[in-house]
């Protein structure tokens, strides 16, 4: 058992993920190359970058999809390095995808109870015998569910298979997956690819309500320049697997070099 | 020498095998799917040779002596050929083109489907007796070199398995549409934006695979000239087993993958005592293969992107 | 609302419970004919077989072609053991005979779901086509082998003589492990770790990312898919005075897939409804149809299961399907698409 050692920023917050130089290499290519990162409890972090710049890789090394090639990272103090996917979930990290991954032919609502299956314990002989035990998980995992759905408003889609629903709700179902799953750390993935400016304002909205009703931390990818404007306090730029600024959002956003990588000379 | 013939020998099976594996391997290079019924292709040709064959020797019956006999197996190899080269496209045009994007579960049970109905209506029309093949024409003897004994037709498979492969690889290679044929398997989006018709692609594909399976089966009637309506379900499965051993997608895999079964096969049925578990050998090597290299000997594999 | 679903939870259990009662009461009024009985042994098995092939096909969500060969596992060694405790401890008590059959069950179980998680163990890393192809090289290694053992050991290629149990009675046994058989996989499959199971067939990474432990999943699927066909092997070699492995060939298991996949995939009512059909269909043609003719049976199984698989994935038939889907009809608790801007948003994307 590694010893767990919680650590702090200066300011006395508590550091939920720190990430010391990840690298990772597929043959030659250098795909994410010296990242570090340091998220405070509590905060909406940006990571945005070009096309190509390695931010998915970045998730994928922090959900366990990839192992690294040098580098370590700790959740809470917890070194998590090269875990497999579905324990580095356990530890508390959840994530949503690019291009959204529902469990399609499952209804709306068994989505998030999949997500709770790891929060209320009920083992296979419990659940075949249909022991007290499991009717009385099956209940909570149905209550908690729906309650999820509540605050993504969408409860009255609980019947629907996830297949069917419009795209955008898509999108919030798989945050309500997640963070049915009771995260310390979330990872949004594009969350507003594909959405219309209402839609993403609806989001904006649901994202911040999560983060003060679940105290939770996020970290985000996105190309939206407006919705990384709006919310997130901190980013990180990244360009061909390298840091390229990392700071306050308001000076990341107007410093030259990330310009330059987004626009052109 | 018994070790040589039995590796000449093994050569020669190989050298079937690997005809067959070609077909497997081309269509799931690119139409990305099992082509179940591929085996019993390699009956309907068997079938084919041994429906049209009385037909010439009726027609030829004035003129018949050995020169004619061989030139009418020909024929007859020639339109069990054409014949499957139709049945390919037709099942491939009714059965696969409407499943194409569909799951891969789905594609993979209508390919049984398939299967499953050329053998029962081959059950129909033919029965389910062993029916003879007569193609004693083709028949040349055997070949005799000092203590070496192999049937001429051995060499003869052998020899035409090979040159078959060589026109494969140069066809992929230097002719266009060989050349679409590779560009679809590595990205059939891409290709199609680039002009190529892909259907006619997956078309011809079928085609030649089904063409190859003609052939091979007629090699298969040389060694034994029996056959029943299941007659290629396990080539089939042993030629698909070799195709994954060379790695599925890969011409050159699939030829490797065959000489070696085919090689495997002929010695483990030279010893008595393992015999009779020469299929289960040959099953074994494939699932202890999958576990420890799944991409096969010369197969890259996909790794989903997430 | 919530009563209904509950009667529909136990209606598959009813139904069999109902049939079986029947049975029973025109069996001891001497009505039910022994080819009858025969048939309801011949159901029974096939009813488990279907629903736990289905447990891998339609809810895991991977091919299965070996399904006849764990069935041949179960049948050799449980036929062995109750042959030779049949011998050793004679057959005139009926007691004892329950017993060994019990005995002889849970061996032929045992051995099936330690083959079954011998393939589960190639599950972990190969998907679909390659799968598909293992598992049926399982099959016919399996076969093969029981096929050259010595006649002392499992008859070789007479076969494995068996004991049969008393005629008249044994498929109300059949139809009891039937019961067990549906209780275990459908209570399974509508919990959380049925959904779990669910989960990993519709998208194993975000299975994985949600904390889902695939690799047990995969291994329960496959050993509780293989135990149920070794148990059906069991009852199957107490059905007939001799076992043999050319039975187990490779049509048997695409025989039961195709139960399967018309019954509907991950519907274990259809699997129950087609597996009687289809066994009752085979008796019935078998008897109309003869000589060249019967294979016209199997002529038509294949149409059909094409016919059936591309209607129900055909991408360009999407919206037929939509227009015409029985579903729809009878339940409107499962709506279906609502094309929106977002819908085609999606598409853009």
């Amino acid at each position: 058992m590694a010893e767990i050692k919680k650590i702090y920023a200066e300011d006395g917050r508590e550091i939920v993920l720190k990430a010391d130089h990840l690298c990772i290499q597929f043959g030659g290519l250098k795909a994410v190359d010296n990242v570090n990162l340091e998220i405070k409890k509590g905060e909406l972090y940006g990571l945005i970058g070009p096309n190509g710049a390695g931010k998915t890789t970045v998730f994928n090394l922090l959900t366990g999809v990839y192992k690294p090639t040098l580098g370590r990272f700790y959740l809470c103090g917890e070194d998590l390095t090269g875990k497999a996917p579905a324990e580095m979930n356990k530890k508390g990290i959840a994530r949503t995808f690019q291009n959204i991954r529902l469990f399609n032919n499952l209804t709306v609502i068994e989505n998030v109870m999949v997500g709770l299956a790891n929060q209320i314990p009920c083992n296979l002989v419990q659940s075949v015998l249909r022991l007290p035990r499991h009717r009385k998980s099956e209940k909570e995992y149905y209550e908690r569910a729906l309650e999820l759905l509540k605050v993504f408003k969408l409860d009255e889609y609980k019947d629907y298979l996830a297949a069917n629903l419009p795209y955008g709700k898509q999108r919030k179902l798989e945050i309500a997956r997640a963070m049915a799953t009771n995260p310390k750390l979330l990872l949004l993935d594009e969350p507003a690819a594909g959405m219309n400016p209402n839609e993403t304002q609806e989001l904006m909205d649901v994202i911040s309500f999560i983060r003060k009703e679940f105290d939770i931390t996020i970290l985000l990818i996105e190309h939206d320049m407006r919705l990384v404007g709006g919310i997130c306090e901190k980013l990180t730029v990244l360009n061909f697997g390298t840091e390229l600024a990392v700071g306050e959002t308001s000076e990341v956003l107007n410093n030259p070099e990330v310009i330059k990588a987004y626009i052109g000379e | 020498m018994e070790f040589l013939t039995t590796f000449v020998n093994g050569l020669s099976l190989g050298g079937i095998y690997a005809m067959i594996a070609l077909g497997y391997t081309m269509v799931y290079g690119i139409a990305k799917m099992l082509n179940f019924a591929h085996g019993d292709i390699i009956m309907v040709g068997g079938y084919t040779v041994h429906t049209v064959l009385p037909f010439l020797a009726i027609l030829l019956s004035g003129v018949y002596n050995p020169t004619v006999a061989i030139i009418s197996s020909i024929i007859a190899i020639i339109a069990a050929m054409v014949f499957c080269m139709m049945l390919g496209i037709v099942v491939e045009k009714v059965a696969y083109k409407p499943l194409r994007g569909a799951s891969p579960l789905a594609v993979l049970i209508t390919a049984i489907g398939v299967s499953y109905l050329l053998q029962s209506l081959a059950q129909m029309i033919f029965g389910s007796a062993p029916k003879h093949v007569n193609i004693k024409a083709l028949d040349f003897g055997i070949l005799k070199i000092g203590g070496l004994a192999i049937g001429y037709n051995t060499i003869i498979t052998l020899v035409c398995s090979i040159l078959v492969m060589i026109a494969l690889s140069l066809f992929v290679k230097f002719s266009k549409t060989g050349r679409a044929m590779v560009a679809v398997s590595e990205d059939k989006g891409a290709a199609q934006l680039m002009g190529i018709n892909v259907n006619r692609i997956i078309m011809i594909t079928f085609a030649i695979g089904s063409a190859l399976a003609a052939l091979a089966s007629v090699f298969f009637l040389l060694k034994a000239p029996t056959m029943t309506p299941t007659f290629g379900s396990l080539p089939g499965i042993k030629a698909f087993t070799a195709a994954v051993i060379g790695g599925i997608g890969s011409i050159p895999g699939a030829m490797i993958g065959g000489i070696l079964l085919g090689v495997i096969e002929c010695f483990a049925q030279a010893v008595p005592a393992i015999s009779p578990y020469t299929d289960a050998i040959e099953f074994s090597i494939l699932i202890i293969l999958l576990l420890v290299k799944p991409s096969g000997l010369l197969g890259k594999m996909r790794r989903e992107k997430v | 609302m919530k009563k209904f679903t509950s009667l529909k939870n136990y209606i598959s259990y009813i139904v069999i419970g109902l049939v079986t009662v029947i049975c029973v009461i025109l069996s001891l009024s001497g009505v039910l004919k022994a080819s009858t009985a025969i048939l309801l042994e011949e159901i029974a098995i096939k009813i488990m077989l279907a629903v736990s092939l289905s447990l891998v096909v339609g809810f895991l969500g991977e091919l299965s072609l070996g399904h006849a060969g764990f069935m041949c596992v179960g049948a050799y060694l449980g036929g062995k053991v109750a042959y030779v405790l049949t011998q050793q401890l004679g057959e005139d008590d009926p007691i004892l005979n329950i017993v060994i059959l019990v005995i002889a069950l849970v061996v032929g179980g045992i051995c099936a779901g330690i083959c079954g998680f011998l393939i589960g163990l190639p599950a972990l890393r190969l998907r679909g086509d390659y799968l598909a192809i293992t598992t049926l090289a399982f099959g016919e290694i399996v076969r093969t082998i029981f096929l050259n053992t010595s006649e002392e050991s499992f008859g070789g290629p007479i076969g494995l003589p068996t004991p049969r149990f008393n005629k008249e009675w044994f498929y109300v046994i059949c139809f009891i492990m039937v019961l067990i058989t549906l209780f275990v996989i459908q209570n399974l499959i509508r919990s959380k770790h049925g959904r779990a199971i669910k989960a990993i067939r519709d998208n194993e990474i975000a299975a994985r990312a949600t904390g889902i432990n695939v690799t047990r999943y995969k291994l329960i699927g496959f050993i509780l898919s293989a135990v149920f066909a070794g148990l059906a092997g069991v009852l199957y070699s107490y059905t007939k005075f001799n076992v043999s492995s050319q039975i187990f060939d490779y049509n048997y298991s695409i025989e039961i897939l195709v139960i399967v996949v018309l019954g509907g995939m991950g519907n274990i009512g259809g699997s129950i409804i087609s597996a009687v059909l289809v066994t009752f269909l085979n008796r019935e043609l078998a008897n109309i149809l003869t000589g060249n003719l019967a294979v016209l049976k199997d002529i038509i199984y294949a149409v059909i299961l094409i016919g059936i698989v591309i209607y129900r994935n055909a991408p360009g038939l999407k919206n037929f399907r939509e227009k015409y889907n029985l579903k729809k009809l009878f339940s409107k608790k499962k709506k279906t698409a609502e094309v929106t801007s977002d819908t085609v948003a999606k598409e853009e994307n």
